[in-house]
């Protein structure tokens, strides 16, 4: 335990890094079945009388899936808590009446998923699609405003907390209600949280596309070669905007430009990932024009991922705020024998968790559906 | 109300309602795993039929709990900024352990489990059931050692510099003689609220189909069903009682305010630190001090009235001391051990609590509670024997007054004794969120103001009404729809028809 102890200089930067790959983790997984949830409305859309069938199809794509993709979210959220309980403390409090948004539309799609084909009645099972379309809807939007916040710098000042000390706040404690005003209305923020929708919606498309056949996957690609290019627009004006305004350290407002600051590393990383984030959109829309549903979806996959990794070139150490006197990730972090004791159990466990997935993924419900695989409605073959 | 007092308020709503939904899962999905062995061994038609009834409805549970329990881990920073900061090098990691470990594992395999009847063999879905169990049950292991440090601090000490406990020893965490206690009589308790809940259901069910002439096999079903649940019901009454007892005598060292107050033993001297009387001993109510020594007394060299009497004098918080051969109480919080530690004497009580503040709990709610929690869960026994007594030898009872009693008590009394349970545990550690170390107070997020915990507060309340709501309806139409057929299960190809989708 010493020898990981003296080692522990590097412990911050390599939690900063899995708290990363578990953001990417879940935006990749539940990235799709946000898509896929947002599209069940538009996707579902059968032969006279045959609509439910096909939403089926699109809902049960993802029916074995979405709990687990939803499990990524919590360990990202619980890993900043272990590993960084003062940015958990800080950025959680801060965007109180935001998570509090993002916690409703997870609860309604969840309820959803599970409770829509519980009863017969076309009415039930319609309202409960609607409500899984805006509660996916809503946390994308959201949490694309969130991290497009991150990219630039969350401000934060310090202000009076417990113990009669003195803490750091979002915005120095700003009343919540202007909170959230202002953080909804930054254009660029909600450029990033139109982005984070568009990008999940093709994702999600290409991924009924890869697991359907029949006149869902035909209706999937089409609606994926719309969003794909939508989704790319967005992602352009993204990478453009956010590498251009937004200084190395994150600093808002102060420009930056490859070149003059070239010294800066991370800085034209995130160049180099913001534009192999677009060239993954760009290939996944041009491999769904040429039907092939895997490799769309494998473009989709890397622009999210590369999405994700590019914003947090820009969070750098700061951990998505402002200003890195007040904190950064050395002033946040656990202690080192905490970190230890994290990276032991992340070492060994992160591996197994993506095994069982993979082998959920790949072996068990390897298959496409298709209107016919869809049990006739009744509700009592329900398990 | 104060933006604290919403806070409370919520966290307390949101919590009770998750906790209605994790007893019955935890235990659900273990009953439903083990009714899925019986079938695996035995070929039996009827542990198929109950396996997938009781699993459907353990699903319709399991949604809510789910959902719900987003909110549980997200709400620490949202509400309570400084008590996570605070806290966060010792409470984060169970909390990320109990997500990587725990949820990663019910998640995927439950629904490898749902839609897999038809593409795993007999045998790798009935582990996949198991596993999920197995999840549900490491999840409980987390929160419940979360939940214990901050009944009982181990293994931390205050760290000056940074203003904040800091890990010692995850050992020390995980070795609290709260958890180790705690967590027994948790998942003891679970099981009552799972065994009773099948155990009431298949009863109405084997009582109305006998008299509506229902096929044989199906009331034997039922029957089969009805003493699977009552038997384990009844064995996990006693092991309640045990772990009970075994909790019961271990607060009384952790935390000798808190079983005070449930015996109604706080005197009325014993105030808070301004001088106020924090508390009102309940009118009428006369608890025999005898009796809570004979309870109590035995293990532990003070009577309740010594421990007490020193507690008044020093009105100070103190602790025993386990270290010493013969026991003594000591001023100040288990953070201290061994520790230069300046925690309770910078933070005690002392120092850092208002004038206006009573360190002394609300001891109505904390007898009434804690007498709630133990009378449910006693009754629910005693129902699970009725039951067995009543179905004896294939007997079948008519339709009685009683019996509806009995069905709608079963599930519901293991259900609210073990709400009752938790509301004693953290309403009766107040004013403290980490006993004797932090006021809950102090760890409210100072920033959410009136207005947008009342808007959360309102949101939450609503929404989880109107799912209950959506929730029981569920329950009672797949409850009245008995058990599903026997279908033949066999290994589909690519093309044919899933055999469950949603």
């Amino acid at each position: 335990m010493t020898i990981l102890a003296a080692e522990a200089f590097g412990l911050q930067p390599l939690w900063i890094i899995l708290v990363a790959v578990l953001w990417i983790g879940f935006f990749v997984l539940e990235g799709f079945d946000f898509g896929v949830a947002m599209l069940v409305p538009f996707l579902g859309k059968g032969e006279k009388g045959k609509d439910d069938q096909a939403r089926r199809v699109v809902i049960n794509t993802i029916g074995p899936h979405w709990d687990g993709n939803e499990v990524w979210l919590l360990t990202a959220g619980g890993a900043t808590f272990a590993a960084f309980p003062a940015w958990y403390a800080t950025l959680f409090s801060g965007l109180y009446l935001p998570l509090f948004l993002v916690l409703v539309g997870l609860i309604l799609r969840g309820v959803a998923f599970e409770y829509r084909s519980k009863r017969e009645a076309p009415q039930w099972r319609y309202t409960w699609d609607w409500l899984m379309a805006i509660g996916s809807f809503i946390p994308a939007l959201v949490l694309g405003v969130g991290f497009a916040w991150f990219l630039a710098g969350i401000p934060v000042g310090m202000a009076p907390a417990a113990f009669g000390n003195e803490a750091v706040f979002v915005a120095g404690g700003l009343d919540q209600w202007n909170l959230l005003l202002v953080v909804l209305t930054n254009v660029f923020a909600l450029v990033g949280g139109l982005l984070f929708v568009a990008l999940f919606l093709a994702h999600g498309a290409y991924f009924v596309a890869l697991k359907t056949r029949g006149a869902v996957h035909d209706r999937a690609q089409e609606y994926g070669s719309t969003l794909g290019l939508v989704a790319a627009v967005l992602m352009l004006i993204f990478v453009v905007w956010g590498n251009l305004r937004m200084g190395p350290n994150g600093v808002l407002g102060v420009p930056w430009f490859p070149g003059e600051g070239a010294t800066d590393l991370f800085g034209l990383l995130a160049w180099v990932v913001g534009i192999l984030a677009l060239a993954g959109l760009c290939f996944a829309w041009w491999m769904n024009s040429k039907k092939r549903d895997g490799w769309a979806f494998i473009g989709t996959t890397i622009a999210t991922a590369m999405l994700v990794v590019m914003i947090f070139l820009h969070m750098n150490t700061g951990l998505g705020f402002a200003d890195k006197t007040l904190i950064d990730m050395t002033s946040a972090a656990s202690s080192n024998h905490t970190l230890t004791l994290m990276t032991i159990a992340a070492v060994c466990l992160v591996p197994v968790v993506l095994a069982y997935t993979a082998w959920s993924y790949f072996f068990v419900f390897r298959r496409r559906l298709n209107t016919v695989s869809i049990p006739a409605l009744t509700v009592n073959t329900q398990n | 109300m104060s933006p604290d007092s919403l806070a409370r308020w919520q966290f307390g709503i949101t919590t009770v309602y998750h906790y209605l939904f994790v007893p019955l899962t935890i235990s659900m999905s273990v009953l439903t795993a083990v009714l899925q062995s019986l079938w695996y061994n035995t070929d039996k038609d009827a542990y198929l039929r109950l396996t997938r009834f009781f699993g459907r409805l353990f699903l319709i549970n399991f949604a809510m709990g789910v959902v719900t329990g987003i909110v549980q881990e997200f709400q620490f920073g949202m509400g309570w900024s400084e008590y996570s900061r605070f806290v966060g090098d010792i409470f984060g990691a169970p909390l990320a352990l109990e997500a990587l470990i725990a949820f990663f594992l019910e998640s995927t395999f439950l629904g490898i489990w749902i839609f897999g009847w038809d593409r795993l063999s007999k045998r790798v879905h009935l582990l996949s059931i198991w596993i999920a169990a197995m999840g549900t049950v490491i999840s409980s292991i987390f929160i419940v050692a979360a939940n214990a440090w901050m009944q009982n601090p181990t293994g931390a000490h205050y760290d000056p510099e940074q203003n904040r406990a800091t890990l010692d020893s995850f050992t020390e965490v995980i070795a609290n003689p709260v958890f180790l206690t705690q967590w027994p009589h948790t998942i003891a308790t679970s099981m009552m609220v799972g065994s009773g809940f099948m155990a009431g259901i298949a009863f109405y069910l084997f009582v109305t189909k006998a008299r509506d002439k229902a096929p044989a096999d199906d009331v034997s079903a039922y029957r089969t069903g009805l003493r699977f649940g009552s038997w384990i019901l009844i064995v996990s009454g006693v092991l309640t009682v045990i772990t009970g007892d075994l909790l019961g005598k271990e607060m009384v060292v952790s935390q000798p305010i808190k079983m005070a107050a449930a015996e109604n033993l706080l005197s009325p001297e014993y105030v808070g630190k301004g001088g106020e009387v924090g508390f009102q001993i309940i009118p009428g109510v006369e608890v025999f001090p005898g009796l809570i020594n004979v309870l109590y007394g035995t293990m532990i060299a003070p009577d309740m009235e010594t421990i007490l009497t020193y507690q008044v004098d020093t009105q100070g918080y103190h602790h025993w001391d386990r270290t010493s051969p013969n026991g003594r109480w000591i001023e100040g919080t288990p953070l201290q051990y061994g520790e230069s530690s300046v925690l309770y004497l910078n933070y005690g009580v002392n120092d850092h609590v208002p004038d206006s503040y009573s360190i002394a709990p609300n001891v109505p709610v904390a007898f009434w509670s804690f007498r709630l929690m133990m009378g449910l869960g006693f009754l629910a026994g005693v129902g699970g024997i009725l039951l067995l007594v009543a179905t004896d030898r294939k007997k079948i009872p008519q339709p009685r007054k009683l019996w509806t009693l009995v069905c709608l008590a079963l599930p519901l009394f293991p259900l609210l004794g073990n709400s009752f349970g938790w509301i004693f545990t953290e309403m009766v550690r107040q004013p403290w969120i980490v006993n004797g170390v932090m006021t809950t107070a102090e760890g409210h997020s100072p920033f959410v103001g009136t207005g947008p915990a009342l808007f959360t507060l309102i949101g939450f309340t609503v929404l989880y009404g109107v799912l209950a709501v959506v929730e029981v309806g569920l329950l009672l139409k797949y409850i009245k729809m008995g058990l599903p057929e026997a279908e033949e299960i066999t290994i589909k190809n690519d093309d044919d028809e899933l055999s469950f989708a949603y």
